[in-house]
């Protein structure tokens, strides 16, 4: 009962702050923005996915990169945490580490698929063929995805001490996961090589993205794999991100 | 007496330097225990070993019968503590960092509200508890912090320099607060102050620390006593000689100059005042002022840690981070 009510005020926690940081927020639209509209309208003229005009084929790739750099970013809440001191408020209470891993996390990845809806209303903005039925069938897909991301970065962030060298860190692991995903090309184009195509298996955001456009794109999406493969192997990456998270947290000081 | 707290050799390195040194002390259950010392004696080290924040590096403790090492989950469930360094999150209003608090330490839902309207109304933050702490000022975050400590009724209270920064008319007020609450529920407290008249009217038993060891533990008044006397201050015109006549004909030897002021310490100074003024007259030395007092616990803990100011060799303080941190000494 503790422990449930301790997991619920770190949730809770994590969701409040970001609903009051109000620059994240309104930049957060910029971002996608320029991609969907610079990057995919540029591209849009110079060829075609299948049926897809680049744009709408792009669209599920934005979300899979908003996902992941805010999940890997939301780390630095544990920074903060620790410099501010509020982190020993947590550690000396007493609930156990794993509540207190799990509280953040999910708080965490709370955020990070608020922010991928926000990726859903800059498309329909942008007039890009948005159904709202698809955007719940997505819901559970991207909790599924940020859970194994957000652990990732919150199992860096225990091991650090300064804000520098958890964004430098960052920025060695969010760029090869994102051009590594098919976010932005298609894997299943047969002139891809084999190299490129290997190494994207290995990546856990490939088969978040492919799952991403199995829901949203439906029959016009030629998938890597079936969606459920997809659920499983993302499932199998958040159990042992979260289990490496859960330990990490553990042996923080 | 149950011991509430007790330690086995306690021990904590930093690298080279040892914080705390093989440390043996007990608590009784009921007590306010004062722990005092010097900047970097060793006080805030041992108080996160005992809240399980810091492991040691050799001997352990138990605090309320629990293990530090093997069983700090039940340490944890019966502690609390108000750190000395800033423990708050400041993007969330007062009265937020007091419910997550209740919801951390398991206060029972039905008397959150009631509790934390107390301790609000006890440190005068009713009308700002909506606003978020960035606001607040240095001394409105102590308080905070300290209502926050008094929510949930632990078995065992740490107060790391409770009162830094705070009015006079707040502390008293807490003070009276806190001793209620220990009446109440039976909460032991250990309380560490660089204040030594709060430490002298509110410690049952107070240990003084320096080097990571303590050096002396007693009563208040025991300490006291154990200074053998009373101060005597006098400002002369030619202090250098009335110091050695005072020291080499009177043979009194706890004698010093400080800041151009004569200290003596005697065991019945009201005796020793005329023979004194005597002797400076047939010597043609001039008595400005002498003054005669009883020693307080300043003098016992001069008298223990040495006079030398130490440079703060505590942690280093991030900026504006710290509040209030600085102490005039
Ligand atoms: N995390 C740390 N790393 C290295 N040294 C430390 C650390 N924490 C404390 N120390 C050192 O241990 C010694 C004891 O520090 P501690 O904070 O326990 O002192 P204190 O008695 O609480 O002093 P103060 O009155 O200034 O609060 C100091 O010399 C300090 O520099
Ligand atoms: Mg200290």
């Amino acid at each position: 009962m503790t422990e449930l009510r301790g997991f619920y005020t770190l949730w809770l926690r994590e969701v409040k702050r970001y609903f009051r940081d109000k620059v994240r927020i309104v930049s957060s639209f910029f971002q996608p923005f320029l991609w969907l509209v610079v990057f995919g309208t540029g591209f849009r003229f110079s060829g075609q996915i299948g049926e897809l005009n680049y744009q709408e084929y792009l669209f599920p790739g934005i979300i899979g990169q908003a996902l992941l750099f805010t999940s890997m970013f939301m780390g630095i809440s544990v920074i903060w945490d620790k410099e501010f001191g509020f982190m020993k408020e947590i550690l000396v209470a007493p609930i156990s580490r794993v509540t207190i891993f799990l509280g953040k996390m999910v708080g965490d990845s709370t955020d990070a698929v608020l922010q991928g809806t926000i990726i859903f209303l800059v498309a329909a903005l942008l007039g890009i063929k948005v159904d709202l039925v698809a955007y719940f069938k997505a819901l559970p897909v991207m909790l599924l995805i940020t859970f194994g991301l957000v652990s990732i970065g919150l199992t860096i962030a225990s091991f650090m001490r300064s804000l520098e060298s958890f964004g430098v860190i960052q920025s060695f692991i969010n760029l090869p996961l994102f051009f590594l995903s098919g976010a932005l090309f298609p894997l299943t184009n047969p002139s891809i090589p084999d190299w490129l195509r290997l190494i994207s298996k290995g990546n856990p955001l490939t088969y978040g993205v492919d799952a991403l456009r199995t829901i949203i794109l439906g029959e016009a999406w030629q998938p890597l794999q079936a969606l459920h493969v997809n659920l499983a192997v993302l499932g199998a990456f958040d159990i042992i991100m979260i289990i490496i998270g859960t330990w990490a947290f553990t042996r923080m000081k | 007496m149950r011991k509430v707290i007790e330690t086995f050799k306690l021990t904590r390195m930093f690298n080279r330097l040892t914080a705390v040194n093989q440390l043996d002390i007990s608590v009784e259950s009921g007590e306010i225990f004062g722990l005092l010392g010097p900047n970097g004696a060793g006080k805030t080290t041992t108080i996160s070993m005992l809240c399980t924040i810091l492991k040691p590096t050799s001997g352990t403790a138990k605090v309320n019968g629990f293990d530090i090492v093997k069983e700090a989950m039940q340490v944890r469930k019966s502690i609390g503590i108000v750190f000395q360094d800033p423990s708050i999150d400041d993007r969330m209003t007062g009265r937020e960092n007091l419910f997550m608090h209740a919801n951390l330490y398991g206060v029972p839902s039905s008397e959150q509200k009631s509790r934390i309207d107390r301790v609000l109304k006890l440190v005068e933050l009713e009308d700002r508890a909506d606003d978020i702490m960035r606001t607040y000022s240095g001394g409105m975050r102590r308080r905070l912090e300290l209502a926050r400590g008094l929510i949930h009724y632990p078995k065992v209270l740490f107060l790391d320099e409770p009162t830094l920064g705070l009015d006079p008319q707040t502390r008293d007020h807490i003070w009276m607060y806190i001793r209620e609450l220990k009446e109440a529920h039976d909460i032991t407290i250990v309380l560490t102050t660089h204040y030594m008249d709060e430490a002298d009217k509110l410690c049952d038993r107070i240990a003084i620390m320096d080097y990571g060891k303590i050096i002396a533990l007693d009563t208040p008044s025991k300490l006291k006593e154990t200074l053998e006397g009373d101060v005597v201050n006098i400002r002369a015109n030619n202090p250098e000689t009335l110091l050695s006549l005072v020291t080499e004909k009177m043979g009194l030897q706890n004698a010093r100059i400080n800041n151009g002021t004569i200290e003596i310490t005697v065991k019945n100074g009201k005796s020793m005042l005329p023979r004194i003024v005597e002797a400076a007259t047939q010597n043609n030395i001039f008595i400005e002022s002498i003054s005669l007092r009883e020693p307080n616990l300043e003098d016992v803990f001069l008298h223990y840690t040495g006079r030398t100011i130490r440079a703060d060799s505590s942690r280093e303080r991030h900026g504006f981070l710290a509040i209030a941190r600085r102490r005039i000494k």
